[in-house]
This record gives structure tokens, C-alpha cells and sequence, in this order.
């Protein structure tokens, strides 16, 4: 059984032109969200480790990467909203990033598994 | 292949046919989105833009390791300042020592009251027909020009030192035991326009000395003397202690 094939291309042809046109507009970012971009960015980071995991287990499903993906990324969001209105915003925070950080741990052990066979 | 609990971005069901393009398409513009966001976040971190809405307690850790930062390289800078001073320290530098121990003399003479001083500065009358200006209003102005940068002043002929007191009620002040009467005239020595901005602070002491029913007459000039001394007062207990450094 084969997963849908999006070659790594596309993703990284992504990745390059988003990090092109950050670079290139350097927009500002609205005060209101400067606390949430970077557990965003790490959410998005983690939903991404876990599609190239699944890529190389060839279980990999467009749907679900994208459901998670945005669902990673809202959550994370609402999580530190959350936080910041109960005024423990900062622990919050540093506790999505460390959850986030282990996924994203156990996600590159797993590639690594694949890539190296170690 | 051993079973794992399903994560994100992994489905354990045959995964189900789509349409390849637009599939493709969606990956790649959240790629492209979380390029673009860690980018800017890149950019924003690096700017000191992230400041501006940090959090409060955020912001109190980074001001906590900024100050201990500094408290390092002030060490740092006190250390090489002494290494330099050991350095320079040549038999030219003696000559140097002695000049410099004569001008802090001076500067300790004048600050102490025991020599007199010219310069440019301010003369203050304060005139005070009710006797209604009160010893603190006194004390006020002679604070005010010591934090504006007053170096030395007196008050109608009384040097003001450091342990200079001013006390009593309205008409009988006295400064260091010595009865003073209206008008009073401060005369002191400082950058003039500094010292004479320094009485025109909204609720500071002209309006104090006007509001008591007093006026107060500011003139700045480019030379005031201030001629009477004060006792060198010779520290009955303390006596100087050996240099740590030595």
C-alpha cells in the first residue's frame, strides 16, 4: 500500500520560498501576536517532524498532516492565550515548548532510525 | 514494525487516495507559512523589537540578567582600571600624584567649606516679610541646588557643609547654630542656568516661598564668590583605613 507521493520537493520548495519572503517583506509582527508566533512556529515544527516520521514509515496521509498541522498550531496558540489571561502565560509557555520539544525529540530519533539504521 | 501509539502526521488506516495536487499544494503552502512565520520570528528576536511585548515577568528576568551582566563588567572594568594604575605607575607618575592629590585637596577644601570659592552660579533672595518661610522651604532650596550640581553655597553667610543643619521655626532659623534672618540670600556655585532652572520646578521652592506669602528672586551670573568657611571638622573617631589594594 502506497501513501499518496508529494516528493520532499514540494515541502522544501515551501519551506525555501516562506523563509525567502520572510526574509524579503520583514514584516513587523502585530504586538498581539509576538507572544504566539514562536510556539506557533515550534507547533508547526512539530506537526512537520512528525509528517517526515510518518513519510519514511510510508504511512504518511496528507489529510492528517495537514489536520495536525493546523490543529498544532491553533491549540498550541490557545493554549498560551489561555495562559496569559489566567496570568501564568510565561509557565505555560515554556510547558507547550517542552512537549513540543520531546515530540519533536522522539520524531528525529525515529528518522534518524530510518536514515542511519541507528 | 513494532506498534506505536498514533501521533500527528501519522495514521495507522491505510492512508486514502486523494488528489495528489492539491494535496501538495496545501503542504506546501504550510511549509511556506511556517517558513515565512520562523523567519520573521527569526528577524523579530533579533531586533530588540521583542521587548515592546515581552512579558512583565519576562521582561523582569532579562532586566535581572542584564544588571548582573553589568555588575561582571564593572568588576571587570574596576580590574583592568587597577592593572592599568599598577601598570602607569612609573617614577613620572609621582609628579602626577602629587598634582592630583593637591587638586583633590581642593576640591575636598571646597566641598568641606574651608577655603573659599568663586565661579559662575546663582544668587537667591528670598524675602520674607511674614516670617512665614519655614526652615524645611530653606532646606528644600539648599537640597534642590545640591542635586542640580551645586558645588558649594552659603546662606546669608553661613557656609553650607555637609553636616550642615537648618532648623527652627519660621523667623528664628538657624543654620549650625547661627541665627539667620530675612531676607534670606543663597549664593551658589554650579552651571547657573542649571541651578536657577532648578528653583522653577512646578511645586518645588518658588512656589513654595510665593504660596507661604514670601518672593523669591532668582538672578544667575557668570561669578558669584562664596567666601565664608566652616571649621574643618576632624573626625573625633574614624581614622582612615589601610588601602585593601596594598
Amino acid at each position: 500500500m502506497r501513501s499518496v507521493r508529494t516528493g520532499p520537493l514540494i515541502p522544501i520548495l515551501g519551506l525555501t520560498a516562506g523563509v525567502a519572503a520572510g526574509i524579503w517583506f520583514d514584516p513587523s509582527v502585530p504586538t498581539a501576536l509576538q507572544p504566539y508566533l514562536p510556539i506557533a512556529v515550534v507547533a508547526a515544527l512539530d506537526a512537520v517532524f512528525g509528517g517526515v516520521r510518518a513519510r519514511l514509515d510510508g504511512i504518511f496521509d496528507a489529510k492528517v498532516f495537514v489536520v495536525s498541522f493546523i490543529s498544532n498550531v491553533v491549540v498550541a496558540g490557545l493554549i498560551v492565550f489561555l495562559g496569559d489571561q489566567l496570568g501564568v502565560g510565561a509557565q505555560l509557555s515554556t510547558a507547550v515548548i517542552v512537549v513540543l520539544g520531546i515530540r519533536i525529540f522522539g520524531n528525529v530519533a525515529a528518522i534518524r532510525r530510518h536514515l542511519f539504521r541507528a | 514494525m513494532t506498534t506505536r501509539p498514533p501521533e500527528e502526521g501519522v495514521t495507522e488506516q491505510a492512508p486514502t487516495r486523494q488528489r495528489p495536487w492539491s494535496a501538495g499544494l496545501l503542504i506546501g503552502l504550510l511549509c511556506a507559512l511556517l517558513g515565512f512565520a520562523f523567519a520573521v520570528q527569526l528577524r523579530t528576536v533579533d531586533s530588540d523589537e521583542g521587548l515592546t511585548s515581552a512579558r512583565e515577568e519576562d521582561l523582569a528576568r532579562i532586566l535581572a540578567d542584564l544588571q548582573s551582566r553589568q555588575d561582571r563588567l564593572r568588576s571587570e572594568i574596576s580590574e583592568q582600571q587597577a592593572l592599568l594604575e599598577q601598570l602607569g605607575s612609573g617614577e613620572d607618575s609621582a609628579a602626577a600624584a602629587i598634582e592630583e592629590a593637591r587638586r583633590q585637596a581642593e576640591a575636598l577644601a571646597i566641598l568641606n567649606g574651608t577655603i573659599a570659592a568663586a565661579g559662575p552660579g546663582v544668587t537667591i533672595t528670598i524675602r520674607d516679610p511674614d516670617s512665614t518661610v519655614t526652615s524645611t522651604i530653606l532646606l528644600d532650596a539648599v537640597q534642590e541646588l545640591r542635586g542640580a550640581g551645586a558645588e558649594t553655597m552659603q546662606v546669608n553667610g553661613v557656609r553650607i557643609g555637609m553636616s550642615s543643619a537648618l532648623v527652627g521655626d519660621p523667623g528664628e532659623i538657624r543654620i549650625d547654630d547661627v541665627a539667620v534672618e530675612g531676607p534670606y540670600v543663597i549664593v551658589a556655585i554650579g552651571d547657573s542656568q542649571t541651578l536657577a532652572t532648578a528653583m522653577q520646578i512646578p511645586g518645588g521652592v518658588e512656589d513654595r516661598v510665593i504660596q507661604v506669602g514670601g518672593n523669591i528672586n532668582v538672578v544667575p551670573a557668570d561669578r558669584v564668590t562664596v567666601d565664608a568657611l566652616r571649621p574643618l571638622e576632624v573626625p573625633e573617631y574614624a581614622e582612615p583605613a589601610p588601602d585593601p589594594d596594598d
